[in-house]
């Protein structure tokens, strides 16, 4: 049946393309006189339901239609009156304020710590012993115009100088599902970068992100990036940075030293799961790289494949919840160290997982290993020499929130990265006073 | 075969504006279903969240970004309710259609006047927000000044299909005006008993059905209670019995199931919106579920 009509549909276009070769004229007539007669019944029905839509539109005008229509004592919710104006500074951007409060224990000298075969940078230092201010943030954002959003995050170190944490604009409104951002911000690559320290599952950052990025990749650059209009997620991006952050150095290539670029998918297993993944890379050129005296030049490479995984009971985090992820990272470095020709293949890789067990408690635990590759003759006693030993840690976390705003974190760290393996223990507070910035996934 | 030639033309040009079908995202289920009540065929509906999922507390997920990239028009509570993870899915969705401010973001507590709209703001009065209580679709009669403007949002975004939003919209105020005369009089024994609730979520329920809410379960709103608020809790409950202690769906059962059998009143889990109970499956089984549960709780 269904294909008999559509034969005869077939055949009806047919005709009608080549109905002036065939003669069929007077179909032809017949046909546009059925057009037009559809065309008008079409125009007339369509002519009643606009009829209708302004009956419906006078009618939803009078405003007593709602409120006499409840025959109840209590009065009917009324539309809301128009807002009071509000003077200037209702255009105040987003202020808010995270303030860190660390006390740290180690066994060895943090000051003198080093990861053999991995040259750290100095921001990948640990912590000072005791008590100490973290880095305080103050965060401004806001719209600027319908097309522009801008950011602007500063960091307050413990000794009292002020850091341009990120500063950034980024539009709204690109066609495509495009977005361009302008400015110093924090790297797309990996799944941690991009995400501000505070809002880390752990205190610190684990050893691949120490070695391969002194902690976090910000620098100053555009990205450009792009999400599919596919049904899943699927999202690309592109970068072009400075070349100050490490591992480039020195602002190589004319100030344009570091290309990155990263693809991310991910979606939902049923209610209760969510996964992301992502694929990064980046291509960081150095120009007298200087790190504690050793000279660097040439190019590093990084691969990051990143994992997470998130499941709470029907999709609602607030009483359970449990986050797994891992990153693996391949790094090549090839250049002149100390004009002594390398070139290096090291790799390294970090799992973790936190467990929320009941609301506002959550524990954790984290495995991060490197592997370093032999440093040439000429480089042996120097920061690139890994000693024979394969740096790794295993940490355990303790959370306790009082509120969203506000982070009590204990962690325990067994660090085998050093010369010598290293108990460390970290208690941290992370407050967050101000309108609270929505979390990336 | 003419007439089926014309028939085939006629579904050619029908055809047309059902595929340019409006893409809504809806961050609750009582706004996707409002929606397709509204939209019938002409939308295509996107639930954010379910009955089960706290609102004020959801990831950005991948998929919600990807939804929300594709999305014509947001249909969100707003009154930051969703101020945990909307911001985020919309920045990074890159859809400049439903940026707030734009003309697919709607926010249905933009047209309610809002109650309990705090004085003053000060965090240590737990976690407030700062245009009122946000929870407008616990009281029924929100939810037809909400169809209004959503009708209105619609014809504004799809004009070829003006009349057809009116429709449904002049439809749906008749289905709904009687089920509300309904539910008024299934509702009449519920008018000044005493109830506790678990968080203050009810507010605008408790106004249109004249209950009494004699107190909260917890000290602060969103602020979990301690042992020590418990017990005051019980001291109060003493004094001034209570016929149920409600709960949203979502919420942890536990604090109203420890204080019922000590004050003497069922613990009555509400579906809150569509989907938080098994026979809560629309927005009209919503209300009858609803009432239906407490005119039970409060006859015993």
């Amino acid at each position: 049946m269904s294909g008999k009509i559509l034969l005869r549909l077939g055949v009806g276009v047919v005709s009608m393309c080549s109905a002036a070769q065939a003669g069929e004229a007077e179909d032809l007539a017949a046909l546009k006189a059925e057009i037009a007669d559809l065309r008008s019944d079409y125009e007339a029905r369509i002519e009643a339901l606009e009829k209708r839509l302004q009956a419906a539109e006078a009618k939803s005008d009078e405003p007593t239609t709602i409120a006499a229509a409840p025959p109840t004592p209590t009065p009917a919710p009324a539309p809301a009156a128009p807002r009071a104006p509000i003077g200037q500074n209702a255009y105040n951007p987003a202020i808010s304020v995270v303030l860190n409060g660390t006390f740290a224990a180690f066994e060895n000298d943090p000051s003198a710590a080093v990861i053999p075969g991995f040259p750290l940078d100095g921001e990948a230092g640990l912590a000072d012993r005791g008590f100490s201010l973290g880095e305080s943030e103050l965060a401004l954002n806001a719209n600027i115009d319908h097309r522009v959003y801008g950011n602007l995050i500063f960091a307050l170190t413990d000794e009292g100088e002020v850091e341009v944490e990120e500063a950034y604009i980024q539009t709204t409104s690109l066609p495509g599902g495009f977005t361009l951002k302008g400015g110093r911000f924090f790297s797309g690559i990996g799944y941690l970068n991009e995400n501000h320290a505070h809002n880390w599952d752990f205190i610190d950052a684990p050893l691949p992100y120490r070695a391969f990025l002194a902690n976090q990749l910000g620098d100053a650059g555009l990205q450009l990036r792009w999400i599919a209009p596919t049904d899943f997620y699927l999202e690309a991006g592109a970068e072009v940075m400075r070349g100050d952050g490490f591992p480039a150095g020195g602002a190589a290539n004319n100030g344009a030293g570091t290309y990155a670029g990263f693809v991310q998918t991910g979606g939902d297993i049923g209610v209760s799961s969510s996964w992301l993944a992502k694929v990064s890379y980046l291509r960081a050129k150095s120009d007298q790289r200087d790190i504690n005296g050793d000279i660097f030049s040439g190019r590093d490479t990084l691969g990051i494949l990143s994992l997470v995984y998130k499941w709470a009971p029907n999709g609602n985090a607030t009483t359970r919840n449990l986050i797994v992820n891992g990153e693996y990272f391949f790094g090549n470095e090839r250049g002149d160290y100390n004009l002594t020709p390398v070139d290096l293949d090291r790799s390294g890789f970090y799992a973790q997982a936190v467990y929320q067990f009941r609301p506002r408690w959550r524990a954790g635990a984290r495995y991060a290993r490197l592997m370093s590759d032999s440093a040439p003759a000429g480089l042996i006693s120097t920061a690139l020499d890994d000693l024979g030993r394969s740096p790794d840690a295993i940490s355990a976390l303790l959370e306790f929130d009082t509120s969203e705003f506000s982070r009590f974190r204990l962690m325990y760290t067994y660090d085998n990265s050093d010369t010598s393996s290293n108990n460390e223990f970290l208690a941290r507070y992370t407050v967050i006073f101000g309108p609270h910035g929505a979390h990336r996934f | 075969m003419r007439k089926i030639l014309a028939l085939s033309l006629l579904f050619s040009a029908v055809a047309l504006p059902a595929h340019a079908a409006l893409k809504v995202f809806a961050c609750e289920p009582e706004w996707a279903a409002l929606s397709t009540e509204i939209g019938g065929k002409l939308v295509n509906v996107y639930a954010a969240t379910t009955g089960g999922q706290d609102p004020h507390q959801i990831q950005a997920r991948p998929s919600l970004i990807a939804k929300a990239r594709a999305a014509d028009i947001a249909v969100c509570t707003g009154a930051e309710l969703e101020i945990a993870w909307m911001p985020q899915v919309v920045r990074q969705s890159a859809n400049s259609k439903i940026q707030p401010g734009a003309d697919g973001y709607f926010e249905a507590t933009s047209v309610i006047s809002l109650l309990e709209a705090p004085a003053a703001l000060d965090r240590a009065q737990g976690d407030l927000h700062a245009y009122g209580n946000p929870h407008i679709q616990t009281d029924p009669r929100n939810i037809l000044i909400v169809a209004r403007a959503l009708a209105a949002k619609f014809s504004a975004l799809d004009p070829a299909n003006a009349a057809s939003y009116a429709a449904g919209y002049a439809d749906f105020e008749t289905r709904w005006t009687a089920a509300l005369k309904k539910w008024e009089a299934e509702a009449a024994p519920l008018r000044g008993v005493p109830i506790a609730v678990q968080h203050r979520s009810w507010v605008y329920m408790i106004q249109w059905l004249g209950l009494r809410e004699i107190i909260a379960l917890e000290p602060k709103p969103g602020i979990p209670p301690t042992s020590g608020y418990l017990a005051e809790v019980l001291e109060t409950l003493k004094k001034q019995p209570v016929k149920m202690i409600i709960r949203a769906a979502y919420e942890d059962p536990r604090s109203s199931e420890f204080i019922a059998p000590r004050a003497g009143a069922p613990a009555v889990m509400l579906p809150f919106t569509i989907g938080g109970t098994e026979d809560a499956k629309d927005l009209f089984s919503l209300y009858d579920e609803t009432i239906g549960l407490m005119t039970k709780a409060a006859a015993q």
